[in-house]
């Protein structure tokens, strides 16, 4: 029988301690969508997202009330349109977005290329289209994979994202370049990612799937609390039950998910993902372990541990974790990373320090809006470099918001939260991204 | 044996569990266990129940008890016993 003091720890975590499940993510392969013209693959795509979707938001709303926590988002994941498209990747965006509407889902993602190793012309066309494609639409989200581990990096893909990001921004300086939050830049991109703007059904993945992506800064960060002063391996205990009572909540929503929607269970995402609410934040998380501010000495030491913690506890708590799975450090999402940045205690190259010991990588990152495509190169270029190195997904999500300076802010509203335009290193590296070609893959790739 | 947690928090007043009851009871769910408990001075209840045989979707039997809430002037929610299982227990 659950004891009373169960009953009502779970309840806390729900109502006081921003306690969710983020998001429940179908992942729809389209590879059966392709046809002669890009007009009738984006027909095709529609009947078939909104016929495979088309409970999605049913049933997320039924397993909320019914179990009682949130379940913020529905969302839709689907194969990179790259490989169904043709000349004219906007039809095809149309149609998703369109779609993504029909079902009321918040997102869709997976308008992007797999190009780590180089690109095909439909892979060359489609980044052609994107600045335009995310000023068009509104729910479509997309990202591009530079480089891997067994791949090395594809620079001339780095140089070009630099572009797309550069030009999106221009597209939609009039929301302070929100296009670019809808874009996404990986090394090591995984195929079963839920959250957003990230995510895409990989070609390994079959037909239809759902994955689930849980949260719970806020409970980690009042687990913590209640050991204040205590040695690290107490710390360490603490995170690891914490996790694994958040993960098994995640488990539970995504066997049932599946069970009602007929598709296959895919994965449980256990990221930490904070919002812009206070008291749902990783930055607090760090702080609680005794760090004034995030960015203080000692942050990426506490957010390894963190992440790992995260990993140890929730790992025994699902039997298929995937996904990201780690702690997110995005920006303008999160209060306590917004202040950090905002108080100059957090510059660029600390979190980039930071994201080699996190889950993904610069994320919701405003920097100035006269920051050069080829800076922005160099910033991907750098975070895929941790990637292919270390054997993890690294990612990059810049706003450059025209007209903006280091110091200024700006607000996407929602779960998107605001950010303080962070200062960039502008000494010049035009040369060395202009040299186009890969960076071979590291020696630790032959591993067969 | 499908099991449901219902809470109720708000002021202590005669008449709640009574009410609460009947409302179950007019939907055929069985009360399997009462728990009474003052959290920073709110009242709390909290009753597991089984609603194998109840007479109505969740839905209805969570819409239904939110206006006996309303009446009462307390806060009630009904959610899955499930959530607590897999969070508590290996």
């Amino acid at each position: 029988m659950i004891e009373v003091n169960e009953i009502l720890q779970t309840m806390q975590m729900i109502h006081e301690q921003h306690f969710d499940i983020r998001t429940i993510t179908m992942g729809i392969s389209l590879l059966s969508c392709k046809r002669n013209t890009d007009r009738e693959t984006a027909e095709a795509v529609y009947e078939k997202v909104t016929r495979l979707a088309k409970n999605l938001v049913r049933v997320g709303n039924e397993l909320e009330s019914e179990l009682g926590v949130p379940i913020v988002n529905k969302r839709i994941s689907v194969t990179p349109v790259s490989m169904i498209s043709g000349d004219d990747p906007m039809q095809i965006a149309v149609a998703l977005d369109k779609a993504a509407q029909e079902v009321g889902v918040n997102f869709i993602g997976g308008f992007g290329a797999l190009m780590h190793k180089g690109a095909t012309r439909a892979e060359e066309i489609l980044l052609e289209a994107m600045p335009e494609v995310f000023a068009k639409t509104e729910r479509l989200c997309g990202s591009v994979n530079v480089g891997s581990t067994r791949s090395g990096i594809n620079m001339d893909a780095v140089r070009k994202m630099g572009h797309v990001i550069k030009k999106t921004a221009e597209l939609t300086a009039d929301t302070d370049a929100f296009g670019c939050a809808k874009i996404v830049v990986f090394c090591n991109a995984v195929e079963d990612n839920p959250f957003m703007a990230g995510a895409f059904h990989g070609v390994g993945e079959p037909e239809c799937v759902v994955n689930v992506g849980v949260s719970g800064p806020g409970v980690v960060q009042r687990a913590l609390a209640e050991v204040h002063g205590q040695p690290f391996d107490v710390l360490a205990e603490t995170i690891k039950r914490t996790a694994f009572k958040i993960t098994r909540v995640g488990e539970l929503v995504a066997q049932e998910a599946a069970k009602r929607l007929g598709v296959p269970y895919g994965i449980v995402d256990l990221s930490l993902a904070p919002t812009p609410a206070r008291g749902d934040s990783v930055a607090y998380v760090l702080s609680e372990m005794g760090l004034e501010m995030a960015g203080a000495p000692g942050t990426t030491a506490a957010l390894a541990m963190l992440n790992d913690m995260v990993k140890k506890g929730g790992v025994m708590a699902s039997s298929h974790v995937g996904g990201l799975s780690g702690a997110f450090i995005p920006v303008s999402e999160d209060i306590g990373m917004i202040e950090a940045a905002a108080a100059k205690c957090l510059s660029l190259e600390k979190m980039e320090a930071m994201t080699c010991v996190c889950s993904v990588g610069l994320d919701m990152i405003a920097i100035p809006g006269d920051t050069s495509a080829n800076t922005i190169a160099g910033i991907i270029a750098d975070e895929a470099a941790i990637g292919m190195v270390n054997n993890k997904t690294t990612a990059v999500r810049v706003i450059p918001a025209p007209g903006k300076k280091a110091g200024d802010t700006v607000n996407f509203g929602g779960l998107f939260g605001y950010a303080p335009i962070m200062n960039v290193n502008n000494y010049k590296n035009d040369e060395f991204i202009e040299r186009g070609g890969r960076i071979p893959a590291p020696l630790h790739s032959l591993r067969n | 044996m499908q099991k449901a947690l219902v809470s109720v928090t708000g002021k202590d007043k005669p008449g709640i569990i009574a009410k609460v009851s009947t409302a179950l009871f007019e939907m055929n769910i069985n009360v399997l266990e009462i728990s009474q408990t003052i959290l920073d001075g709110y009242f709390t209840m909290l009753m597991i129940v089984d609603m194998t045989d109840a007479s109505v979707a969740f839905s209805t039997v969570s819409e239904k008890l939110s206006v006996v809430g309303e009446e009462l002037g307390e806060v009630i929610n009904i959610q899955r016993a499930d959530i607590f299982d897999a969070m508590h227990r290996i």
